[in-house]
């Protein structure tokens, strides 16, 4: 497995309070990861933290092969690196359709002149239909996307995300409010996303983090408690106290 | 519904107009009314609408322009600018300064080569500057009126002046993230400034005199303004049109969506990879550039320019008709600054009957500021889509085919 992204002894202080804690966590490609870990953890920090919105106070994040830093690369450089990201909360477009929300999101030259003078291909809407397929909204592709449900939303991001054709998918916490249906067609959508690249998912959902049948890093104040396979730190006495034990 | 593939390969072939029919709609409608001003005016048919009127329906035009920049930036962007009229203003100056500048060249030579002795060119330099610069006590020529002998030079400033103001400003602004009211506040200060700085004498443009005499044309001394004045119609008229042409082609397609992307979620367009920053840059700075085309097309027709006219309430006007018209479709903004700006000529021109009420009559000249201000609250509750949404809704039956066409 190669490297792809590393974390590597980072901290993060929010007005004196330590959210990342000397923090160090590596990933491969392919990989697929759950990051797990109480309310107020630090695991949207983390991802913030690689994809530009929070700059830490010390430590490295290098990325690749050649070990170029993240730290001085704005959040669109990075991006386009490879880095997608979902976020908690369903942030999708609501104003625009589906197929315009994906067009957006779909890799190409992402300067204002080439916005301006782009064109739908042919190709392009055919990797469109592709994701809409595979995100199961292949019906939904001419509504807004405020229109969509929840489950729906929370597809379309993740769509949005491998319309990119990233390297590395941090998804944060995507079956929150899902039905256990929807559920296990995010954890399918997933899975299959981690065939090709990276990908990172944060989730509290034990059942969920299961079924992803990966390694798992359990985060605790900001730092790394434990790391394995999930019977391997459901097992370990910390989680236990600070985690599963509540 | 249609599947996407014969959608986009039918979009393809069809032209910007076909698949754009509210534009099409829109320059009928311009070019309909253009019609009917030539028709009725005194110099091209029938003598019905007076000069002084046409010159108000061509300087309108220019006013809709300006409010389809300003939709562009604010309604679709999400950059509430309150300084877009700064750049109307420069774009007036600019090519006030030369319509003064040539004017008044024609005016000296004529009375210099009355004289037995042929003037110098410095003589005549020297009786410009004393004619145009007398009233602020001054004779010499500032430097920034070192093309204003130049018509293609200070049309190029029309563009150039306000463009790098824009660049400028809006580079530093965004850069740092400045966003929302902080923005708008900005932008005020901006055009405050602005407009203090030409206030004063010594700011080569003639302090609160500001430049007069713009409706007289050089080279065009005996043309009647009957004439002149369906000219700049005209020119207004096309401006308008090809201004929308632009802009709707902007805020279509995926740069639209970007744009509309920004105004709705910033951060999520910065993840997605786009630089925000680059894109608000050219947002604001195509619309400043559009404002000042609009106002270089304004102030000849209303024949004067002076500081106030770039006051900072002159831009919260144009978000007031930009919001009254419905921002976020452009003919919401031509809705409303025809009608707004109409209504308040008609109003403060002493149009409307004054109402009196036994112990007070309300005299509409001092009362329309109060109308309009109340009427801006009235939208801004009760129909947030303003007079375009109404628009929308008789027009339109919204099916979800009409959104995904884009
Ligand atoms: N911008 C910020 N300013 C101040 N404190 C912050 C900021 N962002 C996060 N924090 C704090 O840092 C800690 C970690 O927050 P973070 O959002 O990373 O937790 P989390 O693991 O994602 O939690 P949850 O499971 O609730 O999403 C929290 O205590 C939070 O209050
Ligand atoms: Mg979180």
């Amino acid at each position: 497995m190669k490297r792809l992204l590393e974390v590597s002894g980072v901290s993060v202080t929010f007005d004196g309070f330590r959210a990342i804690n000397n923090l160090s966590i590596q990933i491969g490609q392919p990989e697929l990861r759950a990051v797990i870990g109480p309310n107020g953890a630090g695991k949207t920090t983390f991802m913030d933290i690689i994809t530009g919105k929070t700059r830490p106070d010390s430590g490295t994040v290098t990325w690749g092969e050649k070990g170029v830093s993240l730290l001085a690369m704005s959040e669109s450089q990075i991006a386009r690196l490879g880095i997608g990201r979902k976020f908690q909360k369903p942030t999708v477009f609501e104003a625009q359709t589906v197929s315009e929300n994906l067009g957006l999101a779909l890799k190409n030259r992402r300067g204002p002149l080439d916005v301006l003078m782009y064109r739908r291909s042919r190709r392009d809407t055919a990797r469109i239909g592709e994701i809409a397929e595979e995100i199961g909204l292949s019906a939904q592709l001419a509504r807004p996307a405020g229109q969509l449900s929840h489950g729906q939303k929370q597809w379309l991001e993740i769509g949005m995300l491998l319309a990119q054709d990233p390297q590395l998918l941090l998804v944060d916490e995507p079956a929150a409010g899902m039905t256990p249906s929807e559920r296990e067609h995010t954890t399918d959508l997933l899975r299959r996303a981690a065939e090709t690249c990276a990908v990172v998912v944060v989730e509290h959902d034990m059942e969920f983090v299961r079924r992803l049948e990966c390694k798992v890093t359990v985060l605790h104040e900001g730092a790394v408690l434990a790391e394995g396979s999930l019977s391997h730190v459901t097992r370990n006495q910390d989680v236990i106290d600070v985690y599963l034990g509540r | 519904m249609p599947s996407l593939s014969t959608q986009t390969s039918g979009a393809g072939r069809k032209t910007f107009l076909a698949q754009h029919p509210s534009v099409m709609w829109f320059l009928l409608a311009l070019a309909l009314f253009t019609l009917g001003v030539t028709v009725l005016a005194e110099a091209t048919g029938a003598g019905l609408i007076s000069t002084s009127f046409v010159k108000t329906l061509g300087k309108t035009l220019c006013l809709c322009l300006v409010a389809i920049a300003m939709d562009v930036v604010w309604g679709y962007c999400g950059i509430l600018s309150l300084g877009h009229m700064a750049f109307f203003g420069i774009g007036g100056y600019a090519i006030g300064m030369w319509l003064m500048y040539a004017r008044t060249e024609i005016i000296v030579r004529d009375s210099l080569l009355a004289a037995p002795i042929p003037p110098t060119p410095q003589e005549i330099t020297d009786g410009i500057g004393t004619q145009i610069f007398g009233v602020v006590g001054s004779a010499e020529f500032p430097l920034i009126w070192a093309f204003a002998d130049s018509f293609a030079l200070q049309l190029l400033m029309v563009i150039l002046v306000p463009g790098l103001l824009a660049l400028v400003f809006g580079w530093l602004a965004f850069r740092s993230r400045v966003t929302g009211v902080y923005l708008s506040i900005l932008t005020q200060a901006m055009t405050l400034a602005l407009s203090l700085y030409l206030f004063q004498n010594d700011s080569g443009l003639r302090g609160n005199n500001g430049l007069s005499g713009l409706q007289n044309i050089p080279g065009f001394e005996t043309v009647s303004q009957d004439a002149i004045s369906i000219g700049f119609f005209w020119a207004s008229a096309v401006a308008l049109g090809l201004g929308y042409v632009l802009f709707a082609f902007v805020v279509s397609g995926k740069m639209g969506s970007v744009v509309r992307g920004i105004r709705d979620n910033e951060a999520r367009v910065r993840f997605l990879g786009y630089h925000v920053e680059s894109y608000k840059l050219f947002v604001f700075t195509l619309t400043a550039i559009v404002a000042a085309i609009a106002g270089a097309l304004y102030y000849p027709q209303a024949g004067i320019i002076n500081p106030a006219e770039i006051a900072p309430i002159a831009s919260i006007y144009l978000a007031v008709w930009v919001a009254i018209g419905g921002r976020g479709r452009l003919y919401g903004a031509v809705i409303g600054a025809a009608f707004v700006s109409l209504v308040s000529s008609w109003f403060t021109g002493g149009g409307a009957p004054d109402v009196e009420l036994g112990i007070y009559t309300i005299k509409w000249t001092d009362w329309w500021l109060v109308l309009l201000g109340l009427s801006f609250v009235a939208v801004t509750l009760f129909f947030p889509q303003g007079i375009g949404g109404l628009f929308d809704r008789l027009v339109r039956n919204p099916t979800p085919d009409a959104e995904g066409q884009k």
